[in-house]
Order: structure tokens, then C-alpha cells, then sequence
């Protein structure tokens, strides 16, 4: 397996009331070619910064981040970002959206409607082509943004948090579809969120960071099978791995919490 | 108001709000009527339809409205029309925003028609001094505007463009620009309006014809029903050409998520 990302002893700091705060202390990870690893910690660890730097929206103040062995300058279209915040043009309806970054790239308007169309039905949004974002639901505008960062093409997806501001149930279809988009798209994901049980759905691996510094504290392999079914979200293995991660999240074993 | 999603809620209670209007509207109509027959200075309703006829009749009304509709329009095409670009330059370079803003602010606080003798002295009284004191009036409304703006573009939105390959250039013309297409509009409404409040005091500079000078000449003969008929007569136009300019704001912004 061949290595896609690869952050090599990456620190973050920003000037804060005359000091460096430091808001990644000095954190590696490499990440394999069409690898979904997720990323968890308590808020202000450090994940969008460390997302962000990946995507060349930010800079690191020490080591570096390298995308199939060239060091990250600035963003570019071989990785491919969704925000929480969903940060759809709201004067472009989704296919317009969806078909932003190609006419950027010069795709030819043919060919351009051809894979917008493509993507946007693979996330379910056909019927509504021609809407604009203000008409559709916090999850289709997702699954748009989904659709327009998959269309330019990307070797990797950065997601911050995009399920963040969904309700349970949307994040839960939400996350079954990303994954089945992923299953028959493959790309390598790196993905941030809260949720500790979101993180080992979706995860081959997953990252759990803890704050001052922003550091990475453990690394848990996720070796349930594919497609991730509702039968493997209630079995065993899945609450006994969410159990681990939970604890390594909050740093204390669950056996050791007293019974209230 | 949305054209998609509100249309169900807003109807009724639009039309109770136009009912309204109309009968506010003929309320003040009445209480003009009513006043005016007690004090015989102030004249009635039909003495002003009268003289409005009566100046439409002779082609006075017609060629005033025409000189003030062409000095506020080239006052205010000029003065949007600079202001937008000067905007987008103040928002967008850092280096421009700190040569420029120093002026506009201290411009902004004096009234344009303060400019008014200044204006005189320098530019003669031909239409220029009219023209100058509208064109900065529309100006520092739509300058300020544009310039919030362009700064206040979302962040993410600019991230999810580069982020798609956009270079600055297209960031610019396919984020920057729509986005901020509000708020220039509204500042161009603000614009618009203080470029009409500024026309009368224009045409006090030795103007030939225009409604400010027809009111400034009937103040000279007590002729109160021509000061009525100047008075309306701005009112009505300045309604009619900010309606105008909200329905293109209307059509141009309604991807906005909440009006
Ligand atoms: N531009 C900035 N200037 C100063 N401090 C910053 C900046 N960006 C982030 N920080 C700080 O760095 C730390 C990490 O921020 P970051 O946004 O990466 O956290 P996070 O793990 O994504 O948190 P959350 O889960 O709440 O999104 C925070 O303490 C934050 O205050
Ligand atoms: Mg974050």
C-alpha cells in the first residue's frame, strides 16, 4: 500500500496575548492510498487545524505535510474539502455548484454537465438539479457539497466536521451514504468529527487527538468489515471498538467509571 | 420575499398591508383637503391637479422633470458607477483600502450640499457643480456599501473556491463579485436617495429649468400650488425609481437565504 499523505512532525502555533499558544505540538501521521481515517478529540485539539494545513489553507510553523511525496504549498484540486458549514455558492443552483471547480479547470461545457450529472446522481440530489442551495434540506446541501468536491476529481477528501450540524438521524443516512459513495469511488478520506461513534462507522483507522498541545494520542485500527450495515452498528465488535475509543477520547477506561 | 417558499403565507397579508397603504394614503389626502379649506394660503387638492395640468398642458412640468431626471441620472451613473469599482478596490487590496478610506471618511461627514459653494467657485455654475454635488452624493452612499461588501464575504466561501482550483482572478469575478451584489445594490438605493435629496439644492446654482428651480421661482411669486406640484412630483419620481431598483434587487438577490 502506497502512502497518499504523509505529515511529517507538523507543529502549529499562533501568536495569542504576547505568547505561542500551541495548537499542534509536533504530530505525524501517514495515511495509505484510499484509506478512510477519521479523525476525533476533544474540541480545540487541533483537528481543523490540522485538516486545514493538509489542505494548504494553512500553514504549519514546523515540519510538514506531503501529498503523494510533494510538500504542501496551498490548496489544489487534487484534494477535495467539505466544510461544516456546508459552503455552498448560494447564488448557484447544485449543478452549477457541483460543476464549479470543472469550469474553473476548463472542462469543456458538455463534458462538464456529463460528470455533474454524474455526481450529483450518485448523491441522490437529481431531482433537484436545478434548485438553489436555499431550497434544500442541511443534509441534501451536504450531500451537494459532497457532490462538488467529488466532481473535480480528488485523490484525497478533507471532511471538517460535515455531519456536525446535522440531526442524528440525517447524520446516520448521511454516513451510510458517504460510505457508499466511498465504496464505489474510492478516495482516501480524512475525516474529523465529535462523534465518537461516527468515527469507528466510517473509519479503517481512527485518530484520537487530545488538546494542550494538539497532539495525537492514539492510533486504533477499525477492522470491521465492509459495507458497514446496521448489523454491524448494533454487533459486538462495533461497541466494543467504540468503547476503546471513547476512552481513549476522555481518558478514562470505562471500567473504571464508578456506577452512578 | 421569495418567490418559491413564500408566496403561500405572504399573499394575504400583503394585499392587508397595500389596503393599508391606500387608505393611509387617502387619510393624508383628506386631512390636506381639510386643512387647506380652513388656511386659504395652503392650496387644495384639486387647485394643485390644476396647476399640475395646467404646467403639463404648457410643457413646463414635462421639460423640469426631464432636466432633473437627467442630472440625477448621470449624477448617480457616474457616481455608482465609480463607486463600485473603487469598493471592490478598497475590500479587496489591503494597500488601496488604506490610501482610499481616509477620504471617504472625511468626506462622508461633510453633507454634500456643504460642497455647494466650493463647488461654485471652482466649477462656475453651468450643470457641471450640479452634476459634481449629485455625482459625490451617490458616490459616498454606494462607496461605503460596496466596500462592506467585498470584506464581508464569507471566509469558507472563498476556501471552498480555492480549494476547488480557483485562482484569485476567478475568486474574485465568481465569488467576490455575486456575493457582495447585495450589498452594492442597497448601497445604490441609498445612493439613488441622496441623489434626489441633493437635486433641489443643485438647482438653486442659476439652473434654467429643472423642478428644484420651477419650486425656487414660485417661492418668489407665492405660487404655492407649483411648489405642491414640484414637491410631488420628486416625491413620485424618487418612489417610482427606487421601486425600480428594488425590483432588481429582488430579482438579482433571490438566492439570498432569508428576505
Ligand atoms: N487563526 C487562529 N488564531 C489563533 N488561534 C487559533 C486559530 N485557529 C485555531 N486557533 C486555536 O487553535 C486551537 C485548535 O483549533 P482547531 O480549530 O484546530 O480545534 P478543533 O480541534 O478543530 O476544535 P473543534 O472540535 O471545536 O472544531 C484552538 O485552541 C484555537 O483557539
Ligand atoms: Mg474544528
Amino acid at each position: 500500500m502506497t502512502t497518499r499523505i504523509s505529515i511529517r512532525g507538523v507543529a502549529r502555533t499562533f501568536p495569542l496575548q504576547g505568547k505561542d499558544f500551541v495548537a499542534l505540538g509536533d504530530v505525524s501521521l501517514d495515511v495509505a492510498d484510499n484509506e478512510f481515517v477519521t479523525i476525533v478529540g476533544p474540541s480545540g485539539c487541533g483537528k481543523s487545524t490540522l485538516l486545514n494545513i493538509v489542505a494548504g489553507l494553512d500553514h504549519p510553523t514546523g515540519g510538514q505535510a506531503l501529498v503523494g511525496g510533494q510538500a504542501v504549498t496551498g490548496p489544489g484540486p487534487d484534494r477535495g474539502v467539505i466544510f461544516q458549514q456546508f459552503a455552498l455558492f448560494p447564488w448557484l443552483t447544485v449543478r452549477r455548484n457541483v460543476e464549479f471547480g470543472l469550469r474553473t479547470a476548463g472542462v469543456p461545457r458538455a463534458e462538464r454537465r456529463r460528470r455533474a450529472e454524474h455526481f450529483i446522481d450518485l448523491v441522490g440530489l437529481t431531482q433537484f438539479a436545478d434548485a438553489l442551495p436555499k431550497t434544500l434540506s442541511g443534509g441534501m446541501k451536504q450531500r451537494c457539497a459532497i457532490a462538488r468536491a467529488y466532481a473535480v476529481d480528488p485523490s484525497i477528501l478533507l471532511m471538517d466536521e460535515p455531519f456536525g450540524a446535522l440531526d442524528a438521524l440525517t447524520r446516520v443516512r448521511l454516513q451510510e451514504q458517504l460510505l457508499d459513495t466511498w465504496s464505489r469511488e474510492k478516495r482516501t478520506v480524512m475525516f474529523v468529527t465529535h462523534d465518537v461513534d461516527e468515527a469507528v462507522f466510517l473509519a479503517n483507522r481512527v485518530v484520537v487527538m487530545a488538546a494542550n498541545p494538539g497532539r495525537i494520542v492514539e492510533v486504533i485500527d477499525v477492522d470491521l468489515p465492509f459495507p458497514r450495515t446496521e448489523e454491524v452498528r448494533l454487533g459486538p465488535d462495533f461497541s466494543r471498538l467504540r468503547n476503546r475509543v471513547w476512552s481513549a477520547v476522555y481518558h478514562q477506561p470505562a471500567q473504571e467509571r464508578k456506577p452512578s | 420575499m421569495s418567490v418559491v417558499g413564500g408566496t403561500t403565507r405572504a399573499t394575504p397579508r400583503r394585499r392587508g398591508v397595500w389596503v393599508l397603504n391606500a387608505v393611509s394614503a387617502a387619510a393624508g389626502l383628506a386631512a390636506w383637503w381639510i386643512y387647506a379649506t380652513t388656511d386659504p394660503t395652503v392650496p387644495t387638492p384639486p387647485a394643485v391637479l390644476d396647476k399640475a395640468v395646467e404646467l403639463l398642458g404648457d410643457g413646463t412640468l414635462e421639460a423640469d422633470i426631464l432636466a432633473s431626471l437627467r442630472r440625477v441620472l448621470i449624477g448617480f451613473a457616474l457616481g455608482t458607477g465609480l463607486a463600485v469599482p473603487i469598493g471592490f478596490l478598497m475590500g479587496w487590496y489591503t494597500v488601496a483600502r488604506g490610501l482610499i478610506e481616509p477620504w471617504v471618511q472625511f468626506f462622508r461627514t461633510i453633507p454634500p450640499l456643504a460642497i455647494i459653494p466650493l463647488a461654485i467657485v471652482l466649477m462656475g455654475i453651468g450643470e457641471t457643480p450640479k452634476l459634481f454635488v449629485i455625482f459625490l452624493a451617490a458616490f459616498l452612499a454606494c462607496v461605503i456599501a460596496t466596500f462592506q461588501g467585498v470584506v464581508g464575504v464569507d471566509r469558507t466561501l472563498i476556501n471552498a473556491a480555492r480549494v476547488l482550483g480557483a485562482p484569485t482572478r476567478v475568486i474574485f469575478a465568481r465569488v467576490v463579485v455575486p456575493a457582495s451584489t447585495p450589498f452594492i445594490l442597497v448601497g445604490m438605493r441609498v445612493g439613488l436617495g441622496s441623489s434626489w435629496a441633493t437635486l433641489v439644492a443643485a438647482e438653486l446654482i442659476a439652473a434654467q429649468e429643472g423642478l428644484g428651480y420651477r419650486m425656487q421661482s414660485a417661492q418668489l411669486y407665492y405660487d404655492l400650488p407649483t411648489i405642491f406640484v414640484g414637491l410631488i412630483s420628486i416625491g413620485v419620481l424618487g418612489l417610482l425609481m427606487d421601486r425600480l431598483l428594488l425590483l432588481v434587487e429582488r430579482r438579482a438577490t433571490g438566492w439570498q437565504e432569508r428576505r
